[in-house]
């Protein structure tokens, strides 16, 4: 092996493939477009300023959500190149993916939809409500924070490297030995796979860290654990699942990349190897990673639909109290994703009714939104139309679920694409519509200007309709027989199911198309879209309850809670936050620190030598990594103060502007 | 209902002008209480670790096994001698509170000095094994030895190389705010690797050579 470059050869780079070519060069083109737009306008100082090295939650949580949106269109590529390809793979046609390739695509797909397009914009939205929805100036580690996105950021780069150096996994996005052991997948996708997830991995466990830590120490006087938007609720559950789960998946991956990388036998056929006991890790994580993205979904429907509806929310305590039996129950239901192991009917027995048992909590959750809208006065801007085509989709997602919760139904069905109909239809009907709705509902308070509305409400319609018209023809397909992951099939009956499941995703296309020319629209248009007073939906929590976009310290002085639905019972008691009168005081701030972005920038070169065996880049990663850690470490200014008098003009200002509107 | 009525939380910047000390209490109490998150995430590393230790830990392949293997007077040997950096350590913290620089400095040379003998026992060992042909290639079993132990010496190792940091940085700056609250957070990880070193060798060596 070449000590130089490892196992990285030229012929590793598939120049030869037209299509792979294709994307990269697309890819380049868009990175080379907004490079010669930053050389225009000479932004590169800005951005390094404002955003790559800043500590601040609302400039991360913006970020977050861009890699989000960018690595969509990546995962949504892979969706539709699958659909062409199941459309025209009609046997003796072999379509126009050869096997190999496919097998990447399913691959990438599952990869980058759940780690970087899911999990990036659900904390991304914590990112940006969270402090501001319990009173807060910042996280509880503001340069963790920093750090965790990152770290996020390289994984996703890491994944991306794999279209242009060597190729990803093919073994389906949770990588089941044997399948992934080096005797059967040589190549390095799996190895991209590994260190792509253990990166960002690391990133999201110091999120789930940061979270905790914010939400139980930061709080505003007088908030209570009882007295938190449900969105907090939701946030804090999902980072107790966080710091539970994750380190599971660190283990797996890692057991794994020892079996690959220095031949011991955690799940190797030989040498007493258990290839379940992956199976059971991967989903010991894995089904609690579901409701790590679905629970804030449900803390923004809480959010949106009290305030479209101009009410409180119904039955504040059930919620709470269904989203702590839901993580609860999260634990104890990872058998049912490998109900055919064989563990015997008992063991089946108790995860099947245990899976059930989640359709309560839920169901409770539903009838809470319901009853929210009962009788109030609904306005139906566009994230209260993603609330609505979220409860229909999703009970239906949640029927179809407990459906498969029984075993033996779940014999017939499983591994088919009754199977992936009924995941797409909770993850795109929960979370995937959950984001849509947060984006429109937080996009002013995050960047001080409303999404357009019309072609909010185009987007919508067309993403619930192409939905509809993708997945409920993979239902019957399943019911058919029909399995996943099929490259070519015999079967001449499902070809015309499959051929109107790609006019669903041409639908989708157009929804995704519409938010692209929503957000370029009305970042044009942002000066009629300007939201001067801090409170375009008439908000009923703390966020609303300053100007948007916030200033750096968020408020000026804490915020005092009573109640919950803080901000609507300062706005009809006709109370204001602060004390009037009293002076504004110095504050304390985190500076800026590039050493996140180094320490992120650095582990793409840790993690693409462990990839390809390049010891030398991994040792000089590693020690970049901790040169820039110990400079952080041993950085006394660390922090600086905004003086009385720069507070008040700021507010000054910020009030005028209200007083204006 | 006991859980959810937690005492109210305080903003991180007090009302009045604080005094900055105060400020410093504030910040190692969140610090410390986020860094308790952390061990507690560590704890679920360690308990899947030991859960696949569990499932595998009799798998042999043919292979030697922990009874044939461990040497259980020697890795006695190896927790006392953990145990003892653990007391060396609550000196540093002891000298700390008192503002003694240069007893904090030597208590942490001693745990430092006890803490390397640890490692080097057990590298030795992992040796000793691999020489014999009972490497973490040989089975499962060995596979799932190997990782868990080796996981804890990793945690070890890193909390000697903190060690070195802490020192520089005690002798540069003395005794701060920052480094008596860096070192609090030392001794919860340096105290919590005792915890789990118990249960490794409870598990994996005492019931091993059952």
């Amino acid at each position: 092996m070449n000590p130089l470059l490892g196992k990285l050869t030229l012929e590793q780079v598939p120049y030869h493939e037209p299509i792979i070519m294709g994307a990269v060069g697309v890819a380049l083109l868009g990175v080379l477009a907004v490079a010669v737009l930053f050389q225009r306008y000479r932004l590169w100082g800005w951005l390094w300023s404002e955003y790559i090295t800043s500590v601040d939650h609302k400039k991360i949580g913006i970020m977050y959500v861009l890699l989000g949106l960018i690595m969509l269109l990546r995962g949504f590529t892979d969706a539709v190149m699958m659909r062409i390809q199941q459309s025209m793979s009609l046997d003796p046609n072999p379509g126009y993916l050869p096997p190999e390739h496919f097998d990447q695509i399913f691959t990438a797909h599952g990869v980058i939809m759940i780690f970087f397009v899911a999990m990036p914009l659900i904390v991304g939205l914590m990112n940006i409500a969270v402090p501001l929805q319990i009173g807060a100036r910042d996280v509880a580690f503001p340069f963790l924070n920093s750090l965790s996105f990152w770290l996020t950021f390289s994984g996703a780069m890491l994944v991306n490297a794999s279209l242009i150096f060597g190729e990803f996994a093919k073994t389906g996005w949770a990588a089941y030995p044997p399948l992934s052991q080096l005797s059967f997948s040589p190549d390095v996708g799996v190895d991209y796979y590994i260190w792509s997830l253990q990166i960002s991995g690391i990133g999201t466990l110091l999120t789930g860290v940061n979270f905790l830590a914010t939400i139980l120490r930061m709080r505003a006087p007088g908030m209570k654990m009882m007295r938190m938007p449900i969105f907090v609720w939701t946030a804090f559950c999902t980072n107790v699942l966080i710091v539970a789960a994750f380190p599971i998946l660190t283990v797996t991956l890692a057991l794994l990349g020892l079996d690959r990388y220095i031949g011991t036998h955690f799940f190797t056929n030989d040498g007493g190897g258990e290839q379940m006991m992956y199976v059971n890790l991967f989903w010991a994580w894995g089904h609690p990673e579901v409701y790590i993205l679905v629970l804030p979904a449900f803390g923004v429907f809480s959010e949106v639909v009290a305030t479209f509806s101009g009410k409180p929310l119904f039955g504040y305590k059930t919620m709470v109290w269904a989203t702590i039996a839901i993580t609860f129950f999260s634990f104890v239901v990872w058998l049912h994703h490998f109900f055919t192991m064989g563990a015997g009917a008992n063991v089946n027995a108790f995860f099947g009714i245990a899976t059930m048992i989640i359709a309560v909590p839920t169901g409770v959750k539903m009838f809470n939104w319901l009853f929210t809208m009962f009788r109030g006065r609904v306005r139906f801007s566009v994230p209260m139309l993603w609330s609505i085509g979220f409860i229909i989709t999703f009970t239906i997602g949640g029927m179809t679920g407990v459906l498969l919760a029984m075993p033996g139904a779940d014999f017939v069905l499983h591994n088919s694409l009754f199977l992936v109909a009924h995941f797409h239809n909770t993850i795109i009907g929960g979370v995937v519509f959950g984001i849509f709705a947060a984006l429109n509902y937080w996009f002013p308070k995050a960047l001080g200007f409303r999404l357009s509305e019309p072609l909010g409400r185009a987007s919508f319609w067309c993403w619930l309709v192409g939905f509809y018209v993708a997945f409920m023809p993979l239902y019957v397909l399943g019911f058919m027989g029909m399995t996943r992951r099929l490259n070519h099939y015999p079967n001449p009956e499902w070809h015309p199911w499959l051929v109107l499941a790609t006019v669903g995703v041409a639908i989708i296309a157009v929804g995704i198309l519409c938010t692209i020319l929503q957000i370029a629209y009305s970042v044009w248009k942002r000066d009629q879209l300007r939201d001067t007073t801090g409170d375009p939906w008439d908000g009923r929590t703390l966020e609303w309850a300053t100007s948007s976009p916030p200033p750096i310290y968020n408020f000026a002085e804490t915020p005092r809670v009573t109640e919950t639905d803080a901000f609507a019972n300062m706005k009809a008691n006709g109370t204001g936050m602060f004390v009037p009168g009293t002076p504004y005081e110095d504050i304390h701030m985190p500076r800026n620190t590039a050493a996140g972005f180094l320490m992120g920038i650095f582990s793409i070169g840790l993690g693409f030598g462990l990839v390809w065996h390049i010891w030398w880049l991994v040792g000089l990663g590693a020690i970049a990594m901790t040169a820039a850690l110990l400079v952080r470490l041993f950085d006394e200014d660390i922090a600086y103060i905004i003086p009385a008098d720069e507070v008040k003009n700021m507010e000054m200002q910020r009030l005028q502007g209200v007083g204006q509107s | 209902m006991t859980i959810l009525d937690l005492p109210e939380a305080h903003s991180l910047h007090a009302k009045q002008h604080p005094p900055a000390h105060e400020d410093d209490a504030e910040l190692t109490e969140k610090t410390v209480f986020g860094f308790w998150l952390y061990l507690m995430s560590d704890v679920v590393l360690f308990a899947t670790l030991f859960a696949v230790y569990a499932v595998v830990g009799r798998s042999y392949a043919g292979g030697p096994t922990g009874r044939e293997l461990f040497d259980l007077w020697f890795v006695l040997a190896e927790t006392a001698v953990l145990l003892a950096s653990s007391v060396a350590f609550g000196f540093v913290t002891l000298a700390a509170q008192e503002q003694r620089k240069q007893a904090t400095l030597l208590w942490m040379a001693v745990t430092f000095a006890i803490g390397t003998v640890f490692i080097v026992m057990e590298v030795y060992e992992f040796h000793h094994l691999i020489e014999e042909g009972a490497g973490p290639s040989r089975s499962a079993f060995l596979s799932a030895y190997f990782t868990l132990v080796g996981t804890h010496g990793l945690h070890v190792f890193s909390g000697l190389l903190w060690m070195i940091v802490m020192a520089v940085q005690l002798a540069r700056d003395g005794l701060t705010a920052t480094v008596h609250r860096r070192l609090g957070l030392l001794g919860l990880f340096w105290h919590f690797l005792d915890v789990i070193w118990i249960v490794v060798f409870t598990e994996v060596y005492l019931i091993g050579v059952l």
